[in-house]
């Protein structure tokens, strides 16, 4: 037999007294048993498939435009620069003469330029940024780290041209003034900071890149820091680690990967960065050991010279280093944010 | 044994010493980060609030060398190239975000789109203005407004479409579900209700992709060209505030480098309400009413 | 009026996951139906069945019938066309966060079309009536948005919502598990109240509710019906050991 917890349990009576809710004829006064004029409007709006499927594929078509603009990107620039591929192959990337007169163009000096004020900056902006992220992610109290990561992001969303103007009218004189000498008296004898000096230069290039990509590279590792789950923070700090072991043992052996894909990625930045870099490079293809001499970027050649490109020749030449800048960028982009994702995505990142 | 105590004392002082130079180090390098970046905004405010007058603001350019000119030519002009930018980028950008968000969740297709919308936000603007102008500006044989302007609207599609995906995933599922429920078309049940919720979140994204192309120069350097006159033409080139920055900052006359800086601080104004309001509106939770 | 609901070797999965095995009953018209069971024991996703909501899962898969009157739900029609036949009220009340009172009520009306401004006004009315809300919010209509009305309220807005497209059917699935007492009772007496309008099929872990206000009742264990009887029989006289030991609370 079944127990008096059953019993407690009234069944429904129909008298029961109802709340507020009036006694319910049917629905809109017309004749029960007859649908109400509500129903019959809604059944005939039909099922509406069409629309769904209509709507869904213009979505679609619209998410494709994203690799549509790749391929337009792409297709252009293999269209126009067509000229000087054919004509100078791939000896284009190693030729050091840029001669527009003479129709002889050659890209490597700004290949170098490029490369070596980019990488200045990662020089300069790496620590700063990995440590600015450590302090953010581990050691900054709480009250501090909304500003702190608002004003970096901010950083990161000033104008190129800003930073440029900024550089020319504070950044070059200081490093003329009062930078430059000290490192031509205490490191002149690498040969990398000697004579002539003025201002405009690599190395001024390399440090307002440094601040350009900065942010980026902070932002990113600090996600990738924040990944990193507290288990294994506790898991060192129970073996009696100090705060900075565990932050090296716990968080950043874990997350190196994503910290290398976000170091990958402001280089790319750097690789691409025009307006401020074309401010204060010097804008002089020469391939010169010495940092504090003018040098010349893929990015800047454009900028300056495109609207003076007299003949197809020279702005195909011109086109095809936006062509390999295009490419380069994407493949670096691409593997930092691969890497980034591994360490993000829940890929557990080896221990090695 | 006394000298496996000394050497684990001296071991734990080398850790200790080690903890706060890391500490040190941390600090320092924080403080060298927001260095620069008190010094340029203060730098800015400082020589730009100076110059920014009611002449900056009515009056187009004056000659080289000339005092009393303004920008107001470059800000119409910067408005005019935001227009028909967000005419191409914010609907196309927009569909993009929700297909990945409301269509594609998980799926491959809507991974790799993520994929490459962020990719190509790393690509040099430079390039962009390279192809417009292969595109557009060559076969026309003339600089124009609108090439500059789409130039500026395919630049944006990345960003919303990455923004409004974000900002619709916020919108929780159970809202989703009441309007299906009720058996509202799917389509009406995506625009009029999930990214009516998301709205606040969707308009500031796109503000905040304006603001960043608002800044933009080097893809407006070949098509758009720039100009020193008062010009609304779509056909014509047409001047914006950061090619005029450019122009400036790099001439030799005082009156125009005042200008830049001016120009400068009015994009940097931009820039901070922009990003203030994503911040605000995703933190602050203006979506978290949905809850 | 109502209809009844036929389910015929009814089967869902999640993906792999066998959620639901062969499951029949027959769900009659204009009475409260409950439907009982320890959690996961798949009483909602039966529930979402029934108006082709478990379908929006992209690994959701059903087989078998659900005809009311003649049409099979799976077959003769379209999920957006059987949602407006067969309401439903969620767990957790959800109105639409960004619409007034009114609006919300209105929606499903709105969005479906229907544009005429005083039958909308008649049909917001009369719902917030059979919803026992109408009272606490008619001054309020258009200036109150539906989030900032209290937990029970909100329910109560969503049933409104609900029954502004004068459904046949309202699927309730554990309506008041987030209210309190209070709220509790007033739904359970809005219950009552719909019952001569509506067919009412709610899914509660709470067996002395589905005692109160339902005529049959199903216990579902593990995925299948393990038994569908008169509430009195389930409760008093259950012909299965299985349902027994559930209401005696022997397990959760």
């Amino acid at each position: 037999m079944v127990n008096l917890k059953i019993q407690e349990v009234r069944v429904p009576a129909p008298s029961d007294a109802p709340l507020h809710a009036p006694s319910l004829v049917s629905t809109d006064g017309s004749t029960p048993g007859e649908p109400s004029a509500i129903r019959k409007f809604l059944l005939g709006r039909g099922s509406s498939a069409g629309a769904d499927k209509g709507f869904r594929w213009l979505m679609l078509v619209c998410a494709f435009s994203i690799f549509g603009i790749v391929a337009l990107i792409a297709s252009e620039l293999l269209l126009r620069s067509q000229l000087t591929i054919s004509k100078f192959g791939i000896k284009f990337f190693f030729g050091t003469a840029w001669d527009p007169v003479n129709g002889n163009f050659g890209a490597l000096p700004f290949i170098y330029g490029t490369l070596v004020s980019s990488l200045v900056a990662l020089v300069i902006a790496v620590p700063l940024a990995i440590g600015l992220s450590i302090f953010i992610t581990e050691m900054c109290p709480g009250f501090l780290r909304g500003p702190l990561s608002f004003f970096t992001e901010l950083l990161a969303a000033i104008p190129s041209v800003v930073y440029g103007l900024w550089a020319i009218f504070v950044l070059v004189p200081i490093l003329r003034e009062h930078i430059n000498p000290l490192l031509m008296h205490t490191l002149g004898w690498t040969g990398l900071f000697v004579q002539p000096d003025f201002g405009f230069g690599m190395l001024a290039a390399g440090v307002i890149l440094s601040i350009m990509i900065l942010p980026i590279i902070s932002s990113l590792t600090r996600e990738v820091m924040t990944a990193v789950p507290h288990a294994q923070r506790e898991a060192v700090l129970a073996l009696g680690a100090t705060r900075w072991e565990m932050i090296r043992m716990g968080v950043l052996r874990n997350a190196r990967i994503g910290i290398v894909g976000s170091v990958i990625l402001g280089l790319g930045r750097a690789l691409g960065e025009t307006m401020a870099v074309t401010m204060v490079i010097g804008n002089r293809p020469d391939i010169v050991k010495n940092l504090l001499a003018p040098g010349y970027s893929m990015a800047s050649v454009i900028a300056n010279e495109f609207s003076e490109a007299s003949d197809d020749t020279y702005l195909s030449a011109l086109i095809e280093i936006g062509l390999a800048l295009f490419i380069v960028t994407i493949i670096v982009n691409a593997l930092a944010r691969l890497l980034v994702w591994a360490v993000t995505r829940g890929a557990p990142p080896r221990v090695a | 044994m006394s000298s496996d105590t000394t050497m684990r004392a001296a071991n734990r002082l080398r850790r200790t010493a080690t903890n706060h130079l890391a500490t040190g180090l941390a600090i320092l390098s924080t403080l060298l980060v927001i260095a620069p970046l008190v010094a340029i905004f203060g730098y800015l405010i400082y020589k730009g609030a100076s110059s920014l007058n009611l002449a900056f603001f009515t009056k187009i350019p004056t000659g080289p060398g000339e005092s009393g000119g303004g920008m107001a030519n470059a800000i119409l002009g910067t408005g005019i190239l935001l227009a028909v930018g967000s005419a191409l980028g914010v609907p196309i950008g927009i569909a993009a975000g929700i297909f990945l968000a409301e269509f594609g969740r998980g799926g491959k297709l809507a991974n790799l789109v993520r994929f490459t919308a962020d990719v190509l936000n790393g690509v040099p603007s430079i390039v962009m203005g390279i192809a417009i102008y292969s595109l557009i500006v060559l076969p026309q044989k003339h600089f124009s407004a609108l090439s500059g302007g789409i130039a500026l609207g395919i630049m944006m599609i990345p960003t919303i479409t990455r923004t409004t995906e974000e900002m619709l995933l916020m919108v929780p599922n159970a809202v989703r579900e009441a309007a299906l429920g009720l058996g509202v078309p799917n389509w009406r049940a995506v625009l009029s209700i999930t990214l009516r919720t998301a709205s606040p979140g969707v308009i500031t994204g796109c503000m905040l992709a304006f603001a960043r192309v608002a800044g933009e120069t080097a893809p407006l350097l070949f098509t758009a060209l720039g100009n020193q006159f008062w010009s609304a033409n779509l056909n014509q080139p047409i001047a914006a505030l950061p090619l005029q920055i450019y122009t400036y900052a790099i001439s030799p006359y005082d009156d125009w480098h005042r200008m830049a800086w001016a120009g400068s601080l009015v994009l940097i104004i931009l820039i901070v309400v922009s990003v203030s309001l994503v911040r605000y509106v995703t933190t602050r939770g203006v979506l978290k009413g949905a809850n | 009026m109502g209809v009844g609901i036929r389910v015929t070797n009814l089967n869902a999965w999640y993906g792999t996951n066998h959620t639901l095995l062969d499951i029949n009953l027959h769900i009659p018209a204009n009475q409260a139906t409950a439907l009982i069971g320890p959690s996961g024991c798949g009483k909602s996703t039966f529930v979402r069945c029934l108006n082709r909501m478990h379908e929006t899962n992209p690994i959701a898969k059903v087989t078998g019938s659900v005809r009311i009157g003649e049409i099979d739900i799976y077959v003769d029609a379209s999920p957006v066309e059987i949602r407006r036949r067969i309401g439903m009220v969620f767990q957790r009340p959800n109105p639409f966060p960004t619409m007034s009172i009114y609006d919300n009520v209105a929606s499903g009306l709105r969005l479906n079309g229907f544009g005429n401004r005083r039958v909308l006004d008649e049909v917001v009315e009369r719902s917030l009536k059979h919803a026992a809300l109408w009272d606490e919010v008619k001054d309020d209509l258009k200036k109150k948005s539906g989030a900032s009305l209290s937990g029970g309220q909100q329910q109560r807005l969503c049933i409104a919502r609900a029954l502004a497209v004068d459904p046949e059917v309202l699927l309730m699935d554990e309506p008041a598990s987030a209210l309190d007492p209070v709220s509790t009772a007033k739904i359970e007496d809005l219950i009552f109240q719909l019952k001569s309008q509506y067919t009412i099929v709610i899914v509660t872990h709470n067996m002395q509710q589905a005692a109160r206000v339902a005529e049959r009742t199903g216990f579902f264990l593990n995925g299948k019906l393990v038994e569908f009887d008169s509430t009195h029989k389930i409760f008093t006289n259950p012909g299965d050991k299985r349902t027994e030991d559930y209401i005696t609370g022997r397990f959760g």
